[in-house]
């Protein structure tokens, strides 16, 4: 590797800027079906009806605008804390095109009703094969740049990115094994329970790896660059690191409680839930010890605000989530908007504030820039974002509530007090709310286009220099 | 143990449960060694990242430690260790049952009250009528209507018109058997004898149609429809068959649903509550019913 080779940012760039893009569509439909649960007549056609816009949504902000960050952001980490420029950045372009032909056919396929009825992993078998491509792509470049690194050691974020690329390999390939039936219908290989199982083994570790792993990786270097302090503690990175990966894959089953899945299952997936919470901390605690000494910093720098931010909402969600795991709160809380409650408090609070801190790190240094257009607008995003979210989830944790004492009150002679129906009027005023703070999460997207359409419209792409490693005690 | 196929797998489950479980501790010890003094770690990568070497928090540890040994004492006591049942035998299957007794014995004899007596005095009695309709519109509201006045392919409790008969027993036997509606499929009169038929049953019930097409209907209603409608396209409630000339419609009255049904035909299905529900809130919900339509009938 010589000096005068350059990092490959192109790929860098072309994810980042769809980050925001796809943030953008995924949040707007989102807002979309939220206000068709309040004015059902918004179902103007069958492609633009709920059930077919719900998993357009949560495919689109998961893997579209998630998605993109994670490659934005692994494709940047790995090169940087590597010293090297990516290995095979032609396969990498692959994987840039390859994923938005993925995210383009999911937004035909859905509204068409084209659906494995998987959630989480909607898309049939033909889309899947081509996911299964990129994401062996995605492997090759990622752990070849890591094999091909010029450090004797591999920096932390690279371990979460490491994990969650392999894992989410097998959780695809596993749970998206079915028997075609026609070109856009397919069938599971598995059956009943054992289907379901499958199924939340997948869709819980979905948002352990995707959207847990991948996402600490950005958390492990933009927490530290951005602050400018080391990380608070090795050692700790080393136990909640591998006490996270191991304990994610037996949580499943606490989607499962009280069904047909036996009770074995549902004990152990309680447990290890229960178990995740010191884990899940541990990267909490470990991002926001970062900053100790530096607290000030906080105070006049919006992006460490959207990251900090971020941890905390990790931290408040991750306890949430093992809480709710346990038996008898679920049999309260399941089926209830206090689910859509909590995970929006991990997907808006944690994912998107974390991966928006580090959307507006790199894109002024993918452009050559010092910093971003405007320093107001961030901090103005942020406080738009932050008040959205509170709304979003305090409504939603009171209509979570509220429905699942609803749904459990009986009169004197045995018989429910209230219809479904009447559950679902009590709830208008909540979902109002929940609209309101999704609309202002939207808003702050908004901004953040803008911001980033100032900070690069007429500048070049820029591709810093390879770095030499520095020599320890320098 | 019904869970597991052969006593492998049970031991298979409780071995890497209990071996997790005691990786987690090993790994959580392993590292609570505590440094003597606090310094960064020898490695640098890209510009300026390093690390600390600051020991586990206390209290972190200890939220862990506290984990584990709830997961293991919840493991003696509840079934998780493969068929390992649990030092209580507890299960789902023994808490439902034990709930379900204790609900019926302190809520059945509310219900049993009723079940002597006539449905048209049930149906009279204002407190029954109460238990009913909660009854009502927790069972049966999802495809009748909170308002019980159904919905497309879904009868109107509410006015005079049966499909299987209006008397209290007919109500009743719905309840408790269920009832399967099948017209079958009659593609074999083609889209335009379809259409034909399809005049000829609008008429029946006076709405506008086609002269021509109604004289030709007529003929292929009597050879293919009679047999369930009638000759005069009356019905039969012994079958379920629709009475047509009546101004009800359970799918719709336009030509075209009209055809639908012809040449796709239609497969109604109630079903049966016997079983789920008791005779005791069958007999409740028939009265319930019943007065629906008999409200409606004084109301006239």
């Amino acid at each position: 590797m010589t000096a005068s080779s350059t990092y490959s940012y192109k790929v860098v760039r072309q994810f980042a800027i769809m980050t925001v893009v796809w943030g953008i569509v995924g949040m707007l439909v989102g807002v979309f079906i939220a206000a068709q649960l309040i004015w059902p007549e918004l179902n103007l056609a069958e492609w633009l009806s709920y059930g077919r816009l719900r998993p357009l949504h949560t495919n689109a902000v998961i893997f579209a605008f998630g998605g993109c960050a994670l490659f934005a952001t692994s494709y940047y980490v790995v090169q940087r804390t590597c010293h090297v420029r990516l290995f095979l950045p032609g396969l990498a372009s692959f994987t840039f095109w390859g994923w938005q032909a993925v995210i383009v056919l999911a937004a035909v396929t859905l509204p068409l009703g084209i659906t494995s009825g998987k959630e989480y992993a909607e898309l049939e078998w033909p889309i899947d094969i081509l996911i299964t491509l990129v994401w062996v792509a995605y492997a090759v470049v990622f752990f070849g740049t890591l094999a091909t690194r010029r450090t004797p050691h591999i920096y932390v974020a690279n371990w979460f990115y490491g994990g969650f690329i392999l894992t989410v390999a097998i959780l695809h390939l596993v749970n998206s094994a079915e028997i075609p039936a026609g070109l856009w219908k397919s069938y599971s290989l598995y059956a009943g329970v054992q289907d379901a199982m499958v199924q939340w083994w997948y869709g819980h570790n979905a948002v352990g790896f995707f959207l847990t792993a991948g996402f600490l990786g950005i958390m492990y270097y933009f927490v530290p660059m951005q602050a400018e302090r080391p990380i608070y503690s090795y050692r700790l990175s080393v136990v909640h690191f591998w006490a996270l990966v191991f304990t994610y894959m037996w949580a499943g089953p606490h989607h499962l409680h009280y069904t047909a899945l036996p009770d074995w299952a549902q004990s152990i997936g309680m447990l290890f839930s229960l178990i995740l919470l010191a884990p899940s901390w541990g990267g909490m605690i470990n991002g926001i010890m970062t900053l100790s000494g530096a607290w000030h910093k906080l105070r006049d720098d919006p992006i460490l605000k959207f990251m900090i931010t971020a941890l905390s909402f990790y931290g408040m969600s991750t306890f949430e989530g093992p809480m709710m795991s346990i038996k008898t709160v679920n049999a309260l809380s399941h089926y209830t908007d206090w689910t859509i409650g909590h995970v929006h408090s991990g997907a808006l609070g944690w994912v998107g504030m974390i991966s928006i801190g580090a959307i507006y790190f790199l894109i002024p240094r993918l452009f050559g820039e010092k910093q971003m257009y405007s320093k107001g607008l961030i901090t103005a995003h942020f406080w738009i974002a932050t008040v959205g979210i509170v709304l979003y989830i305090a409504s939603l944790w009171i209509a979570g509530v509220m429905q699942g004492l609803m749904w459990r009150a009986t009169n004197v002679d045995g018989t429910l007090t209230y219809s479904f129906v009447e559950s679902v009027k009590d709830t208008y005023p909540y979902w109002s709310i929940r609209l309101l703070g999704g609309t202002l999460y939207l808003t702050g997207m908004l901004i953040m286009a803008y911001n980033v359409f100032k900070t690069v419209a007429g500048k070049k792409a820029y591709d810093a220099p390879v770095i030499a490693p520095a020599t320890a005690h320098a | 143990m019904a869970d597991f196929e052969n006593g492998f797998w049970s031991i298979y489950i409780a071995v890497i449960t209990v071996v997790s479980i005691v990786a987690c501790a090993v790994l959580l010890k392993m590292n609570s060694k505590r440094p003597g003094a606090v310094e960064l770690g020898e490695h640098v990568w890209d510009e300026s990242l390093r690390e600390w070497n600051n020991p586990l928090p206390r209290w972190w540890s200890g939220l862990f430690y506290i984990t584990l040994v709830f997961a293991v004492v919840y493991l003696v006591v509840y079934p998780g260790l493969g068929a390992f049942q649990g030092q209580f035998g507890w299960s789902s299957k023994v808490q439902y049952e034990a709930e379900m007794d204790k609900a019926k014995a302190e809520y059945g004899p509310i219900f049993t009250r009723y079940q002597g007596q006539d449905v048209k005095l049930v149906a009279a009695d204002p407190e029954a009528r109460a238990m009913g309709e909660r009854l009502f519109l927790t069972y049966c509201a999802q495809c009748h209507g909170a308002d019980a006045r159904g919905a497309k392919g879904f009868p109107n409790l509410t006015d005079q018109d049966w499909l299987y008969g209006g008397a209290p027993d007919h109500v009743k036997a719905s309840i408790a058997e269920g009832r399967n509606g099948v017209m079958p499929p009659m593609a074999h009169l083609g889209a335009e004898g379809a259409k034909d038929v399809a005049h000829y049953v609008r008429s029946l019930s006076g709405l506008t149609a086609d002269n021509a097409r109604v004289a030709r209907g007529k003929d292929m209603f009597q050879a293919n429809c009679a047999a369930c409608h009638g000759p005069d396209g009356k019905g039969n409630i012994a079958i379920g068959a629709p009475n047509l000339t009546d101004k009800v419609w359970l799918y719709g009255s336009a030509e075209a649903t009209i055809i639908e049904g012809v040449m796709k035909g239609r497969n109604n299905k109630m079903p049966a509550h016997k079983e789920f529900l008791g005779d005791d809130k069958v007999h409740l919900l028939a009265a319930y019913v019943y007065g629906l339509s008999m409200s409606q009938s004084a109301a006239k």
